[in-house]
């Protein structure tokens, strides 16, 4: 593990020798210099620099694609790591010792939350592809070896024998299927073309072509990484006795990701269930209007809805008693007082961490509503510029009054698969006379917050740097997307969990089903 | 053949007793879950919850051996028993742990087809009801997801279970699928999942690319068997004007679509069944696609198809490592049927009508007992159980054949104090 020393390195002093066998790394062995309290975080901004310079092309072009590519190696010739973009340099030199050490200082700052470790992975993962695909093929064949992930391709026979479903797999590619060279694994080891269909499967086996291999790679360090950062994540409270760093670690996230809404203290006990009726018509964003409405009018809503719903009530100020007395009102009028007493309330009082393990669990953000949890069959929950048939999308906006100007805007950046800037747009129709261009939705309490400024005439400060972004997001070809757009250190014990969440979670969905 | 009674929930008190103490196949489950070539703590690990009366839920159940189990189950009498995972300590000692040390580490990968997700799509049935008119799509549902998993995935131990009212449950117990992570397990419900949309989405399957893979061909010979049997003759879901929009919703080229329309309320076909629609619609589909400036989609038949019979799983019940999952041969509250194994090679002959009650087969007991007292046959094998039970038993041994070779490396070690 890093120490953080007090002494000065001295300028001059030559460095150590790390020994590595490849420049490009996925970080199995942790590093062994020392370096300065100012040194550790620098290094670590540096590199977050550069995440969040991959995250913002990820959002604004495709993965692989020539624009991205000119983006990231624009942005991170920026930072101090800029020469890790470069594929000619040693493992001696200094941006190699940056660059390991930074990673592993990161990793600190960010296993301490599941919405913060799966960012990390992701924007790790993402830069990990792109410096790999820089590499020539030589140096590539020499990082697969060294890393003992070098597979034989399969006969002509075989490939002969399969070929035709090799075509047929190849998408894009099949023209060249025949002159590839395709290699078979296990099919655990390529699990994103496994999710994405894009792998022939036989047995169990997965027939790769070459240029995907990087699949396997990506597999690998994410196994590899998810494990350490919950390893890490364990240690940490045993590491927690240095004052110099928590304070610094925690500041870290902070500072570029935003506001949670996990325990919005100053807003508790303002919001009465009889409120949130005229609250939803005035103030809640798109998603939760819908599942409002869906809720009034099925008298129920299935597991994603109401944790969607639910957690984002409690954003807004409403009390466990008073969510109770919400659900309860709206649930009964289907079902029995029992059946409800037994079957949900106890979701309900989960989701304020009452049962179970306790964790406060916190609202979703758009990127998680937009990117994962996908409704199906007989689901209201999702956003609904995602999630919602384009011709019933704008039916919905012209029946809602919505100008046909700003229809217009809404549905282009629909199709174009931005959907925050979408849900923006919408919120402009519905308020008028705001005027803020760069303010971004990038959470549904963020969008109830600005919405009830508005109606009182206050406008609070802008929210501390956020950085104008986007916040569209486009579905990447290859890679399932789970990035994080906003979270913070919370200074309370209670750690904010979000997808350890599920384990309880799934349990309540288990008990519906009969 | 003795009279079938009628099954009413509020005899389940006692009813139940005497199934778990009688019917039950302990043996058989035990040897399941014991499975072989595994720590010895694998059964002791393993979370069960329990469904008591009056919805009384328990969870973090945990067991040192079968007798333990055996006495636990016909104590409680549950009227629900789910599986969970293997964890990292017994679930009934989780409190003495520290939270973040115990963990789930081991399951079954599963999957629960539930008849509701296709509500849309049903025209006899809705919510908790199934007929001998929908119960294709189980069919349907079954023998694609046996198939891929077998043949794609290579997975040879596989458990299909009636859940004792609108669907079917698969557990996968090769070792590759239980030592699977979230990771993984989401990965293959995905790869086998092609019926993609919420309520506000309502064309649900886009085939877009210019050749399918393999799996999805695959899947396609299976539906286009069963289709014209399902859809057009027991469904009828071409039958009247309101179903005719909801089918060419699914047409995305406009011109395609408008064509179709007139030539449903078109005076040339005064049938109106969904026969003669369906033939109207797939002629004209040809027929457009040939043309040189068709812009549209390659699979338009095909799309409609798949989506009113591919199998619509729940991703986040297949997902999670811990998700606990109801128990084979639990009695199912509502139905008060048995929730019994099925043979997928078999699912044709399945009829999910003909299921036992847990009156029925504790009639069936009474009335053999009454004439043959041989004690040595097992309570199962008297009643109308004998048949699934069989099924579960092949299920079990084939398991077991893959762990003999390891019991026996074992033995041999030990022999020769060779490690």
């Amino acid at each position: 593990m890093l120490i953080g020393s007090r002494t000065k390195r001295p300028k001059n002093s030559k460095l150590i020798k790390s020994g590595a066998e490849h420049r490009l790394q996925i970080y199995k062995v942790p590093p062994k210099e020392t370096v300065t309290l100012q040194e550790f975080e620098e290094y670590a901004v540096e590199r977050l620099k550069v995440l969040k310079a991959i995250e913002n092309a990820g959002i604004r072009h495709i993965r692989g694609s020539e624009d991205y590519n000119h983006l990231v190696e624009k942005e991170i010739k920026k930072t101090k790591l800029a020469k890790i973009i470069r594929t000619d340099y040693s493992t001696d030199c200094e941006e190699f010792m940056i660059d390991h050490i930074s990673h592993f200082i990161l990793r600190l700052a960010y296993c301490r939350s599941e919405d913060l470790k799966r960012w990390f992975l992701q924007q790790e993962l993402d830069l990990f592809r792109f410096r790999f695909l820089k590499e020539n093929a030589e140096d590539k064949q020499k990082f697969l070896k060294v890393n003992s992930l070098d597979y034989n391709p399969i006969s002509e026979d075989e490939k002969q024998r399969v070929l035709q479903d090799l075509m047929a797999s190849a998408g894009r590619n099949s023209t060249t299927a025949d002159t590839n060279e395709y290699f078979k694994v296990p099919f655990t080891e390529v699990l994103d073309l496994v999710r994405g269909r894009k792998v022939f499967l036989s047995r169990g086996f997965a027939y790769v072509p070459k240029d995907d291999m990087i699949s396997i790679l990506i597999t690998h360090y994410r196994a590899h990484l998810s494990q350490q950062l919950a390893m890490t994540s364990r240690a940490l409270p045993q590491l927690e006795e240095d004052n110099r760093l928590l304070p610094m670690l925690s500041g870290l996230s902070k500072r570029y990701l935003g506001q949670d809404y996990s325990s919005k203290k100053s807003n508790v006990g303002k919001i009465t269930a009889e409120m949130i009726d005229s609250l939803s018509k005035q103030s809640f964003p798109p998603c939760m209007q819908n599942l409002h409405q869906s809720m009034k009018r099925d008298h129920h809503l299935k597991h994603g809805g109401r944790m969607q719903y639910g957690l984002f009530l409690k954003g807004i100020g409403l009390s466990l008693e008073e969510a109770l007395r919400f659900w309860r009102t709206e649930f009964t009028k289907a079902m029995d007082g029992d059946k409800f007493d037994k079957q949900y309330s106890y979701n309900i009082r989960h989701n304020y961490g009452k049962e179970g393990k306790r964790a406060d669990y916190t609202p979703y953000s758009c990127n998680k509503i937009i990117m994962s949890n996908a409704p199906g069959p007989g689901d209201n929950h999702g956003c609904p510029f995602r999630h919602t048939d384009a011709d019933l999308l704008a039916q919905k906006l012209r029946l809602q009054g919505i100008s046909k100007d700003f229809t217009d805007k809404i549905m282009k950046y629909t199709r174009d698969g931005h959907y925050q800037i979408a849900c923006k747009y919408y919120f402009d129709a519905t308020h008028s006379g705001v005027e803020e261009p760069d303010v971004n939705i990038n959470h549904p309490n963020q969008y109830f917050d600005e919405s009830q400024h508005f109606y009182s005439g206050k406008k609070e400060a802008k929210l501390p740097n956020t950085p104008a972004r986007t916040g569209s997001q486009r579905s990447s070809q290859n890679t399932p997307r789970s990035q994080l757009s906003q979270n913070s250190q919370p200074t309370s014990q209670n750690t904010t969990v979000d997808d350890d969440m599920m384990d309880d979670d799934l349990c309540m969905a288990a008990m519906e089903t009969a | 053949m003795t009279e079938k009674s009628t099954y009413d929930a509020a005899s389940l008190p006692d009813l139940l007793p005497i199934y778990y103490k009688k019917l039950f196949p302990y043996g058989l489950y035990y040897r399941w879950l014991n499975y072989g070539g595994v720590p010895k703590s694998y059964f002791t690990n393993r979370e069960f919850s329990f469904t008591l009366k009056d919805d009384v839920y328990i969870r973090y159940q945990s067991f040192a051996d079968q007798q333990e189990m055996e006495k636990e189950i016909q104590k409680r009498c549950p009227y629900k028993i789910d599986i969970g995972a293997v964890f990292s300590h017994k679930p009934k000692d989780h409190k003495t742990v520290k939270a973040a040390a115990f963990q789930a580490q081991e399951k079954e990968l599963v999957f629960d087809i539930d008849m509701t997700d296709y509500d849309d799509v049903r025209t006899c049935c809705s919510g908790a009801d199934i007929c001998e008119k929908c119960w294709p799509l189980m069919q349907i549902a079954v023998k694609i997801l046996d198939r891929a998993l077998e043949e794609d995935f290579g997975f040879e131990h596989r458990l299909w279970v009636y859940s004792g009212r609108r669907g079917v449950h698969c557990w996968v117990c090769d070792e590759t699928a239980r030592k699977l992570s979230q990771n993984g397990r989401t990965a293959v419900a995905e790869y086998l999942s092609l019926v993609k949309g919420g309520e506000h989405q309502n064309k649900k399957i886009s085939l877009d690319t210019t050749r399918l893979h393999p799996f999805i061909s695959q899947s396609l010979e299976i539906v286009k068997a069963r289709f014209y049997d399902y859809a057009v003759k027991k469904q009828d879901f071409l039958g009247d004007e309101e179903n005719h929009k909801k089918v060419l919703s699914l047409i995305t080229d406009e011109t395609l679509r408008t064509e179709l329309e007139k030539n449903f309320t078109s005076k040339e076909y005064e049938e109106n069944t969904s026969k003669t629609a369906w033939a109207v619609l797939r002629k004209h589909v040809e027929t457009k696609k040939s043309e040189a400036n068709y812009k549209g989609s390659k699979y338009v038949l095909e799309e409609i198809m798949l989506q009113y019979c591919y199998p619509r799983l729940d991703v986040n019940v297949s997902k999670g490592v811990n998700h606990l999952l109801k128990s084979p041969f639990c009695v199912h509250p509502k139905t008060g049927r048995v929730c019994v194994p099925i043979d997928p090679k078999k699912i044709d002959e399945f009829d999910p009508m003909a299921v036992p009650t847990i009156s029925d087969i504790l009639e069936e007991l009474n009335s053999v007992e009454k004439e043959d007292s041989n004690k040595k046959t097992k309570e199962f094998n008297k009643t109308s159980l004998k048949e699934c039970t069989q099924v579960f038993e092949r299920f079990v041994k084939k398991l077991e054949e893959t762990w003999k070779g390891k019991g026996k490396m074992i033995e041999q070690s030990d022999m020769t104090m060779e490690f």
